[in-house]
């Protein structure tokens, strides 16, 4: 039976991972990852969760080790933030290209400099292209969920990729919240042992990481592009699965307060929790304003962004990452892009917030509706805003 | 024998590009690299196997009698087999155009 | 016939040959430079290792010539992910192993463990990681192939790069020698962890070689080999001298061969009387530019290393205390 418990996010994203079963973390302290993995030590410490915990030298090598782990045939988990995302770069185009379905939690950090361990988007959106599946939860039980699903998700024979459920860093993953467990029974009856498709077994011996000559490297990325985009499916399979199981619905693109509404503004992560009580406010106030919620990243959901804007006049995008010398923050530049096709499509306005752990209080959306408002019925004046800086 | 690189099809790409013959490179001819091939003078050869274990092709092979040759698809010609060999009865011999 | 151990390989001479194991696990169609001996180190080091072996390997001069999609020249399960990482690749399968073996899904014994790097992917750039799987323990053997460059992306200067080499990033030049630093000395970085054993070897003594990497992946916990692997292209030598070279480092002291088995190093191959440094140096286009000083600079170090490596070898005591027994009963 599912119980009720007061927890830190962090620990619950432990519990959730010692849920799942799995059997090997390979990770590194990097702030504000380390509860997840600090309890997660304890829980293998104790006996409770029968995992190997290897404490590496550094990210590269913990998510170079989750390869090996995962390559070996064991259920793989890792946490990280920030710099330690940047670290692991390089590898995490090649754990996803081998198709090894480790899941991973981002506690969402800005990325130095200068140095700052607080929180925005800019360490995710640096592995924007990585090519694994990205999630984006906003409270306590979303982070518990996802963090289970991913499993289901990344492991499923027609997927095979590796997933990242980002939370943001110290406003998500070090508050206590009130949320909902799931037992061991669900869960187990939910997410089967892990059994690989493709590993290294003297049995059964297999060459993995073949280079690949220009005549067939852009075959390989096809073949990437395809799988990421087609895992969809599996997606919405495994949140409806979990929906029936436990009454929560997820969605790729997920609503508050839409109906009707002419003006959008479009949200990541916990933030959205703040932007739901602008919109309250202003819906109270009289205006025709909602929340869109962006909360599958990759594979991107064209058409369910595309449905959700429906009627829409005009799109704030709120990101929390800039793109220095470029169009703004990422998540504009993809929802500008994916939107332009549409006709008649919406404005589409660039704001980027809350950087390096500043904070944005309700007022300061609604201080972005207003100004977007303006802008929006004349030629806007910058290519994008950001908001709140001083000088 | 694996197909030319160009004939491949995305959708033929095995899942992560595993390869899972091992030891396929045996189709991949180096044989045509070389300027010289070993001859041993069989009379002379005391069938030690020294010019078994130095070749970094693998390329020597044992025949009947316990005598040794060359699989010439797979010699590159380096001649380490012939400096090595302790009674000196492998010469290197220049291929023919 | 006796148990095949280094005793007998010595005992039936040049015929102990015929005892080696006739499988090949590093297959010919292998796209090497012609007399590649870090190929014939392969070949033999695979051979050693067996089937139930699965290698984890870095990229480099060995990966490019083997691993080109669709072809593989490997016959053990093998992977490679990155340059750097290749020792925490082969803790993650050591660990996966073991638990996967611990919760009984596991059939059998866990394969052994094998990673394999060149001497940039060891001594610079994998350094860390390599260090990091050391000193967690993990039941693995982590050989380096030494051919002293980076010789795969055209032969530029690696830690490992002996003194005054000439290399495409250590010219030498009016104000250069070549390379100007004494090779980084990996075998005691390794020993410095505290692991059970680590060994120099070289596929110019064949069954030295064989014989220290059969033992060292018998070894519970972590085990490194330093392999010196001749290149004829990187060395500018003569295709067919590279087990001669081999075994020329060896003769000269340059490239001693030993074991530091717990701690506690002894020679495996005991030269007696080293011969002249020029003797190496003379058949390779990398050192054509050294004047007489700068041997004779090569010779007093080499001699040096080689008599700090002789009082080693004779010391009383191990590098780290043996790891005492937990107590019982008390």
């Amino acid at each position: 039976m599912a119980k009720r418990v007061g927890i830190e996010v962090s620990l619950a994203v432990s519990h959730a991972v010692q849920l799942a079963r799995a059997e090997a973390i390979a990770a590194y302290p990097i702030t504000p990852q380390t509860h997840i993995v600090e309890h997660l030590s304890s829980l293998v410490a104790n006996g409770d969760l029968e995992a190997e915990f290897i404490n590496v030298e550094s990210e590269h090598s913990a998510i170079s080790a989750c390869i090996g782990t995962s390559a070996a045939g064991a259920r793989t988990y890792t946490a990280t933030s920030s710099q330690g995302l940047a670290l692991m770069h390089e590898i995490l185009f090649i754990a996803s290209a081998m198709r090894f379905p480790i899941v991973m939690t981002v506690a969402n950090r800005a990325l130095s400099g200068p140095l700052s361990i607080w929180n925005d988007h800019s360490d995710i959106m640096a592995a924007r292209d990585i090519g694994w599946i990205q999630v984006f939860v906003q409270n306590g039980q979303e982070a518990f969920d996802h963090s289970i699903m991913a499993f289901k998700i990344a492991e499923h024979r027609r997927v095979l990729l590796p997933m990242i459920v980002n939370l943001d860093g110290f406003i998500l993953s070090h508050v206590v919240e009130a949320l909902e467990f799931a037992d061991q029974d669900t869960v187990d009856r939910f997410l089967p042992p892990y059994s690989p498709w493709h590993q290294l077994d003297p049995k059964k011996p297999v060459t993995m990481g073949a280079f690949g000559m220009p005549e067939v490297f852009a075959e390989f990325k096809m073949k990437h592009q395809v799988t990421l985009m087609n895992s969809y499916d599996q997606i919405m399979k495994v949140w409806q699965e979990w929906g029936q199981l436990t009454g929560r619905a997820y969605h790729p693109v997920e609503h508050y307060k839409t109906d009707g509404a002419k003006i959008l503004l479009l949200t990541m992560g916990c933030l959205s929790e703040v932007a739901e009580i602008a919109v309250d406010e202003l819906r109270a106030a009289g205006q025709p304003v909602g929340l869109l919620k962006l909360r599958l990243w990759r594979p991107f959901p064209f058409a369910a962004l595309r449905e959700a804007v429906y009627g829409a006049e005009l799109v704030i995008v709120c990101d929390r990452a800039l793109s220095v010398g470029g169009a703004g923050g990422p998540v504009l530049s993809e929802v500008r892009s994916v939107l332009y096709p549409v006709v008649p499509h919406p404005k589409v306005l660039g704001y980027v917030i809350g950087l390096g752990g500043r904070d944005v209080p309700p007022e300061a959306f609604k201080e972005i509706f207003f100004q977007a408002q303006a802008e929006a019925e004349q030629e806007p004046s910058e290519e994008f805003y950001m908001y709140g800086v001083r000088g | 024998m694996t197909k030319p690189l160009e004939d491949f099809t995305w959708q033929e790409i095995e899942l992560g590009g595993i390869l899972r013959e091992p030891g396929s490179a045996r189709d991949y001819k180096v044989g045509d690299w070389k300027s010289q091939h070993p001859v041993w003078t069989k009379s002379h050869c005391i069938r030690c196997g020294v010019c078994w274990t130095v070749c970094p092709e693998g390329a020597i092979i044992e025949e009947e009698g316990g005598y040794f040759d060359v699989n010439l698809d797979y010699c590159k010609g380096c001649g380490i087999c012939a400096r090595e060999c302790v009674i000196g009865c492998i010469s290197m011999v220049t291929e023919e155009e | 016939m006796d148990k095949f151990d280094v005793a007998s390989s010595q005992k039936y001479d040049v015929y102990a040959s015929r005892l080696l194991p006739k499988e090949e696990y590093f297959v010919g169609g292998h796209r090497s430079c012609q007399g590649c001996g870090e190929a014939l180190a392969v070949r033999w080091v695979c051979k050693a290792i067996g089937k139930d072996a699965v290698i984890a390997h870095a990229t480099g001069c060995m990966e490019i010539v083997s691993s080109g999609f669709p072809q593989t020249a490997w016959v053990q399960p093998w992977i490679h992910v990155a340059f750097e990482n290749t020792a925490a690749v082969a803790s993650g399968l050591e660990a996966g192993y073991k638990i996967l073996a611990r919760k009984g899904k596991l059939p059998g014994r866990p394969p052994k463990v094998v990673a394999m790097a060149g001497d940039g992917g060891t001594s610079d750039i994998g350094l860390q990681a390599l260090s990091g799987a050391m000193e967690r323990g993990h039941d693995f053997t982590y050989i380096c192939w030494d051919n002293e460059a980076y010789m795969n992306t055209g032969i530029q200067r690696s830690s490992s790069t002996p003194y005054g080499a000439m290399t495409t990033t250590s010219p030498p030049g009016k104000r250069s020698i070549g390379q100007a630093t004494w090779k980084k000395n990996m075998v005691a970085i390794a020993v410095a962890h505290g692991i059970p054993y680590v060994a120099t070897a070289c596929p110019s003594y064949l069954f030295d070689l064989y014989f220290k990497v059969k033992r060292a992946v018998e070894t519970p916990g972590p085990a490194y080999i330093h392999i010196l692997s001749v290149c004829p292209t990187g060395w500018r030598s003569a295709t067919d001298l590279t087990v001669r070279l081999g075994r020329l480092a060896v003769e000269t002291g340059v490239f001693p061969l030993y074991e530091v088995v717990d701690g506690r190093y002894h020679l495996t191959i005991d030269i007696p009387k080293l011969r002249p440094v020029k003797d190496y140096l003379k058949l390779q286009g990398r050192f054509r530019h050294l004047r007489e000083p700068e041997i004779d600079f090569i010779q007093r170090q080499v001699l040096a290393h080689y008599d700090l490596l002789l009082k080693k070898c004779e010391a009383p005591y191990p590098e780290f205390p043996p790891l005492s027994q937990t107590e019982e009963g008390e």
